[in-house]
């Protein structure tokens, strides 16, 4: 990225004053060796996304920005419906709510390591990962309509898991609003044989080892100690968001015009918050994030089944489910005055600091936990809301590493299987129906977690609390 | 992938092109129609070898839209829909397009997870990097970002 365009206001923040139909100004996080790295369209979808109407305060993006469709991946922006503003599917992306959970199992690394190969073929076995593969379990319309309306309390209600998860889920695991008439007859049969599937690309379930503890007494609060296991899952509301993505992105970009906006990039399709279509695209994606709520629940359930066969006592109780492909209904203070927004965060993660009101009891002197996923050779990270107030780009930080180069670089530079015997080298067990999915994924596709998380950290975004490492990796 | 040459002199071919998070499909033909059967193409070449696939099974789609670019989107959605539920994969394609509709058939085989090794399911064609036009040496060009 051409630096020379920006204002460096601190070592990690850099500011874009508004040009060229820019309402407000871009602000873009992340020290200077990670911001010379990235693309330099990630600059210019930042600036488009701050020409939209209704938006608030300036457009972020975090330090792990890169190249995405309309918003760049690592986008956050914030609207408000008083001013016009915008609610875009583009800024949403194709796989709504897309998250991370992560599970404490209670046991040490040297436990796993007795039973490492078993386990791991029987995590694969049990988790459907991949294209073609089919979940558990099959819908039909009205079992269907009652996931859509209540996510993951509805997966809870039929046996996956226990209310008790609930609790340690955004919205409590239900995002209300959701309106499953808005969700197409297409969406619906995209999903009927994919609940409970984790999907392909860079989604995952991992078997992780808290490698290093940087925060004690917020670790300690959180139930993480040091030679701790942990298992992550990071995937999202499959066929059926892909779908409200496609449906509502076309929709949009048509209507456009009719609503008096002027898209300076189609894929940032967008309507007036106050307007039929904006109205009916976020009922149907809140259904798509009680989806991927639902998704997960049945995910953590499938996991809990084989932990149970190897480990009868390991209950892995769930620390936090986070989701960094939405957009929100939320109150912040914006030049001192509280505001009612409707903030897009994709591929970007909400990061509420100790106090806010929307935080579960367990967190509420904490702040939420933060995931930053890594890739499958490389470190993930726990990182916990930021201790001021008010937040940051409106309570948002990273979600994971960016990656570094393209799937077709990375095809041209590793072998999957090679990949797969070197991380075995190191002692990470890799599973993938795909060889060719595993070299496009290769840990050196990727950028440094490290220096995301602590980009985030020294910008303010979120607090470095724990460092995880992958010990077995479930690919798709 | 490479098809003969037509007598306009312009070779059929599908191709990926780069993008940092997710993959860029281009077809290139004598004719807009080729292109869109090229771009197609080159969507299965992101999932997995087309020479892999038998081309037993055919399905049928028909789709509209105002402009060309909006005609490529759909005509890639509509078969992305149509792998997603009938979990099969495609390798062959015929398009004909007349005042805006696109009639396509497409022809594939049931996924077999053991033997086409699918590296990355499609999510959607975006309107990212989106050009459906002519080259100046007379060849159709369509291509987008797909969503993996």
């Amino acid at each position: 990225m051409d630096l020379s365009r920006l204002h460096r206001v601190s070592d990690t923040e850099w500011r874009l004053q508004p040009q060229d139909g820019m309402r407000v100004p871009a602000v873009l996080f992340g020290d200077q060796a990670l911001l010379a790295e990235m693309d330099d369209k990630v600059l210019e979808q930042i600036g488009n996304v701050a020409c939209l109407p209704g938006i608030v305060d300036a457009a972020y993006t975090m330090p792990d920005a890169h190249w995405g469709y309309g918003f760049p991946i690592g986008g956050v922006a914030a609207f408000d419906p008083e001013q016009g503003g915008v609610v875009s599917a583009g800024g949403v992306g194709f796989d709504i709510s897309c998250g991370v959970r992560t599970l404490l199992t209670g046991l040490k690394r040297a436990d796993i390591e007795t039973c490492k190969e078993s386990l791991a073929d029987s995590l694969f076995r049990t988790i459907p990962a991949g294209l073609g593969s089919t979940g558990p379990i099959v819908l039909d319309q009205m079992e269907m309509n009652r996931m859509l309306e209540s996510g993951a309390r509805w997966a809870v209600g039929q046996g996956y898991g226990q209310p008790h998860d609930l609790e340690r889920i955004e919205e409590g695991g239900c995002m209300p609003g959701a309106v499953p008439d808005a969700v197409s007859a297409r969406a619906r049969a995209r999903q009927r044989e994919e609940m409970g599937t984790l999907g392909s690309g860079n989604h995952y379930l991992e078997v992780q080892e808290v490698a290093e503890i940087i925060d004690a007494p917020i670790a300690q609060a959180f139930g993480l100690a040091l030679g701790d296991v942990v298992v992550s899952i990071h995937c999202g509301s499959r066929g059926l968001g892909h779908q409200i993505g496609t449906d509502y992105l076309r929709e949009m970009a048509l209507a456009a015009p009719a609503h008096g906006i002027v898209l300076p990039d189609l894929e940032l399709a967008c309507a007036p918050i106050r307007s039929e279509l904006g109205q009916r695209y976020l009922g149907a994606m809140r259904a798509g994030i009680n989806c991927a709520l639902a998704n997960r629940q049945i995910l953590t359930h499938l996991t809990r089944r084989v932990f149970g066969h190897f480990f009868p006592h390991a209950a892995l109780g769930l620390l936090f489910d986070v989701s960094h492909n939405t957009c929100k209904e939320e109150d912040h203070v914006v030049g001192g005055k509280p505001r009612r927004l409707f903030v897009h965060r994709k591929g970007a993660t909400r990061a509420f600091g100790a106090g806010h009101p929307s935080l579960p009891a367990a967190f509420a002197a904490t702040g939420q936990p933060v995931f930053i996923g890594g890739s499958m050779g490389t470190s993930s990270a726990i990182m916990v809301g930021p201790a001021q107030r008010p937040e940051h780009a409106f309570a948002s930080s990273c979600h994971g590493a960016g990656r570094r180069l393209s799937r077709h670089q990375a095809l041209k530079q590793w072998y999957g299987r090679a990949v797969v015997d070197e991380l075995r080298g190191r002692g990470i067990l890799i599973k993938s129906p795909s060889m060719r999915g595993v070299a496009e994924e290769a840990p050196g596709a990727y950028k440094d977690s490290t220096a995301v998380v602590a980009a985030a950290h020294l910008a303010g975004l979120s607090r470095r609390i724990a460092t995880l490492q992958p010990i077995i990796c479930i690919k798709g | 992938m490479t098809r003969s040459a037509d007598a306009s002199g312009i070779t059929p071919h599908a191709e990926l092109f780069a993008h940092s998070a997710d993959v860029g499909v281009r077809g290139v033909g004598p004719t807009l129609a080729s292109a869109m059967e090229q771009a197609a193409l080159a969507m299965t070449m992101a999932v997995t070898d087309p020479a892999g696939i038998v081309p037993q099974q055919q399905i049928e789609i028909a789709c509209a839209a105002p402009n060309d670019a909006f005609l490529l989107v759909e005509w890639l959605n509509a078969l992305i829909y149509e792998m997603a539920v009938r979990r099969m994969v495609f390798a062959r394609f015929e398009v004909a397009i007349a005042d805006g509709e696109l009639h396509g058939r497409a022809w594939g085989e049931p996924i077999d997870r053991a033997r086409h090794r699918p590296a990355a399911e499609l999510k959607g064609a975006t309107m990212t990097a989106l050009t459906v036009g002519r080259r100046p040496d007379g060849a159709w060009v369509a291509q987008c970002i797909v969503d993996v």
